[in-house]
């Protein structure tokens, strides 16, 4: 609206100011990372040399992100949570694209609607009523029939759940957008020449959905990774990364292994929604 | 006839692991939480059904204080954002380049993915006493002493405007994508000026992306407990913290399940009024992406 009437000096400012919000966008982040490589104890200025320490170095005080086993554990952990997640929110996610855009039954608008509201609870109330509602059966089987089910205690498995519980909203919707698109006279064809309903599906329906089921894996991958509030009620013994970083701003005070730890997540995060974003170009082409 | 068969057999197969989830992972841990909510302990091991957790929020100041200092910042950052967020998204959806369009798409994307611990943690670089921009401040002259810009109010917006804006430009960008350039030009050679074309052409049609905008910005505000914690300081007093420490700290769930309810029924509410002051529907704004 404004470029095509106005004269160019409210174009010049419209501009500037597009690129002032990019700088403010890019200035957190920049610092968050460049401070890995300041040969200082703390995370500030001044610049005290290059130094890649933070990542490398094996003595305190300057114990470098590779060598500090509680971070690593858990990137690891993090990592383990991540992949459980992503594999079963995209199943789910899956059946339910077929379910909604495929299934006819009564009622469909209130389920689609309940299959959106996960996006819209906050993640601590996700976290506590999960967290609730398994010590409740856990007690409750202990009281009543002395089983200790060690695993609907805090944990990695209550940790999973409780990120699957909202991030299958999101790949749901990734995975349906792209059934939708789906050309029905494709399937019919195969029906046609004799193929079976598995074989159809197979051959088919699911390598046409294959982007956005990778895509929908990575967006997941990445939501787990980062995911701090939902996470924060059910975490065990097994911290992942976001809380013990937390644990260690917290408690301990920032150092620039924290930067690092910044450095090497902003990066992989980068490359994964590189890709992911690759993966779903591809699919426009096709 | 087995054709049928085979129909309802596999819609019973998709519909059991959504049923699964809804019922197992939403449904019921919200109902275990309204139930623990009413729940009052009279001795160890105890309880009466009571409302003597919503009383205790009602009769303590500071509880709804909070609540209520949550709500209207987490609206206030709501609004600096699309107020910031909507011009960005029409430079990207209808001004940049198709080239630079991708590219100023994908920067904005990228910190989306970047976790809220690390953007925080960024802001705090950046901010606290002994921080780039208060050391920039010194070294330009323009402060003699270094300046605390860390917890206070300013620095929860900056950072919560900073956390969420993005969930604000991405579905603003795709609902102006799809806007026909031509009904811009139509409005502009009817005799409308920039302004009339925004308020009566742009704005109407962005209205489901808008819409989507706020909420999932201000349920995010509402709901985020890293920023306000450590941008605020001891002090943020963000109704999350609250929660916490109920629950972790004095280890007393009841209150601490009754304080996610009214946090779920505030929340829903503005959604609620939200969907219906703008005339639109959870499935055609939020679930559209």
């Amino acid at each position: 609206m404004l470029a095509r009437k106005k004269p160019s000096p409210v174009l010049t400012g419209y501009r500037l100011y597009v690129v002032a919000f990019f700088i403010f966008l890019a200035a957190p982040l920049v610092s968050a990372g460049v401070f890995a490589f300041n040969d200082s104890l703390f995370p500030a200025l001044p610049w005290q040399g290059f130094t890649l320490d933070w990542f490398f170095s094996d003595t305190e005080p300057k114990l470098g992100m590779f060598h500090d086993r509680r971070l690593l554990q858990g990137l690891y952990y993090s990592f383990v949570i991540a992949v459980f997640v992503s594999l079963l929110s995209v199943f789910v996610g899956t059946t339910n694209a077929f379910l909604f855009v495929r299934g006819e039954f009564p009622g469909k608008n209130f389920f689609y609607i309940m299959m959106v509201v996960p996006l819209v609870i906050p993640g601590v109330i996700l976290g506590i009523s999960i967290l609730v509602l398994a010590s409740d059966t856990a007690n409750y089987m202990e009281n009543r029939f002395d089983l200790e089910l060690e695993f609907l205690r805090p944990g990695i498995l209550l940790v999973v759940l409780g990120q699957f519980s909202f991030i299958t909203t999101i790949t749901s919707l990734v995975i349906t957008a792209r059934l939708k698109k789906f050309d029905a006279s494709m399937e019919e064809a195969a029906f046609n020449l004799g193929a079976t309903r598995a074989r159809v599906l197979r051959t088919i329906t699911l390598p046409f959905l294959r982007p956005a089921m990778i895509a929908a894996g990575i967006v997941a991958f990445l939501v787990s990774f980062e995911n701090f509030n939902t996470t924060l009620f059910l975490v065990g013994s097994e911290a992942p990364l976001t809380i013990t970083m937390y644990d260690r701003m917290a408690k301990v005070g920032s150092t620039p292994v924290l930067n690092a730890v910044s450095f090497v997540l902003m990066v992989g995060s980068g490359l994964l929604a590189l890709l992911s974003v690759l993966i779903q170009r591809d699919k426009s082409a096709q | 006839m087995q054709n049928k068969d085979i129909k309802r057999l596999s819609l019973i197969l998709l519909f059991a692991p959504f049923a699964l989830w809804i019922l197992l992972l939403i449904m019921l841990p919200h109902i275990g939480m309204v139930v623990l909510s009413l729940k009052e302990k009279m001795a160890p091991r105890v309880y009466e059904y009571s409302f003597a957790n919503y009383l205790e929020f009602l009769n303590e100041p500071i509880y709804w204080n909070t609540l209520l200092r949550t709500g209207s910042m987490s609206l206030l950052v709501t609004a600096l954002a699309l107020l910031i967020g909507f011009p960005i998204a029409y430079y990207i959806a209808k001004i940049a380049g198709p080239r630079a369009r991708g590219g100023l798409f994908l920067l904005c994307l990228i910190p989306l993915w970047v976790s809220d611990l690390i953007r925080s943690f960024g802001w705090i670089l950046l901010l606290r006493e002994t921080g780039v921009i208060s050391n920039v401040l010194l070294w330009a002259g323009l402060t003699s002493q270094p300046v605390e810009f860390l917890y206070n109010d300013v620095a929860v917006i900056i950072g919560l405007v900073y956390t969420v804006i993005l969930f604000m430009i991405v579905p603003l960008v795709s609902t102006l994508d799809g806007m026909d350039n031509s009904m811009i030009e139509a409005g502009y050679n009817l005799g409308g000026n920039g302004f009339t074309v925004l308020r009566r052409i742009i704005l109407p049609y962005a209205m489901p992306g808008i819409v989507a905008g706020c909420i999932v910005t201000f349920m995010l505000c509402a709901g985020s407990y890293l920023t306000p914690v450590l941008l605020g300081g001891k002090n943020s007093s963000w109704f999350t913290e609250q929660i916490y420490n109920q629950f972790i700290t004095r280890f007393n769930w009841e209150g601490g399940a009754a304080f996610g309810m009214l946090l779920l029924l505030f929340t829903s509410l503005v959604i609620w009024l939200g969907l219906k002051l703008s005339g639109q529907t959870l499935a055609n704004t939020v679930a559209r992406s």
